[in-house]
């Protein structure tokens, strides 16, 4: 978009609008930006993780071979590379979500709001039960 | 159109925040389960345990829900970046895709 494009005839209301001028970069310019960022990219990857999970439920319709074969799959470095990465990007997604959450819903005590790292950890405390229950029904119930 | 969207942009923030819940105490333990300890051979899988109806509605939240967390995300930050991407189109791609993203979830939960 150059100078000219600008306060024509064509588009003369955004003429008298404010537009920050950001270049495409802004949030490469600052850490906090970037956590921002990399937060939000954490949703691509856990949706990817999301639909090949489903693509290898869906094995199952086809049977057990077909899902062992799947799993098989998974099992190259590609493939254990994107997990690793996804596994890291969900965990910046839990923590950045329970301190959100310790912001965005407060929890009294009687008259007062509970600490803020207080609420933040009895998230974590619930997530890391959570997980651990989820682990162990599947260690006693997996075929 | 605009006031249709205006309507129902509270479920999108609704479906966001549930996803958003999910998404952070569920989906890590799978991560490490399905993507890494099964794969790797740590722990052994036949897939059995879907074809269990609990499971299934398990699979059902678990799946669904965070996909539209990222739509919401997704259709924000990629409006953020100033990448010159329309909004509405971007809006059907990311809604749109959740959607179908749980219509395939749940057809795939019925097949078992």
């Amino acid at each position: 978009m150059g100078d000219k494009m600008n306060g024509t005839a064509v588009r003369p209301d955004k003429s008298k609008l404010y537009y920050p001028k950001m270049p495409r970069t802004w949030w490469l310019q600052k850490p906090a930006y970037l956590l921002f960022m990399l937060r939000e990219l954490s949703s691509v990857f856990i949706a990817i993780f999301l639909i090949v999970f489903l693509v290898q439920i869906y094995q199952l319709t086809k049977g057990p071979d077909a899902y062992a074969a799947f799993v098989q799959k998974l099992s190259s470095p590609g493939w254990i590379l994107f997990h690793i990465a996804t596994l890291l990007f969900a965990l910046l997604h839990s923590v950045t979500w329970f301190q959100s959450t310790a912001v965005v819903m407060p929890l009294k005590l009687g008259e007062h709001e509970m600490p803020r790292k207080l609420v933040f950890a009895l998230n974590i405390g619930a997530w890391v039960a959570v997980s651990a229950v989820i682990l162990i029904l599947f260690l006693a119930f997996r075929g | 159109m605009s006031s249709t969207n205006k309507n129902i942009e509270p479920l999108w923030w609704g479906l966001f925040s549930a996803g958003g819940v999910v998404a952070a105490f569920l989906v890590p333990v799978h991560i490490l389960i399905f993507g890494l300890a099964v794969p790797l051979g740590w722990i052994p899988d036949t897939g059995e345990l879907f074809h269990h109806p609990l499971v299934k509605i398990y699979l059902f939240v678990l799946i669904a829900l965070p996909l539209y967390h990222w739509a919401h995300r997704f259709n924000f930050t990629v409006n953020d970046m100033r990448l010159g991407v329309p909004r509405g189109p971007l809006a059907l791609l990311c809604y749109g895709g959740a959607i179908v993203g749980t219509v395939m979830t749940l057809w795939v939960l019925l097949q078992l």
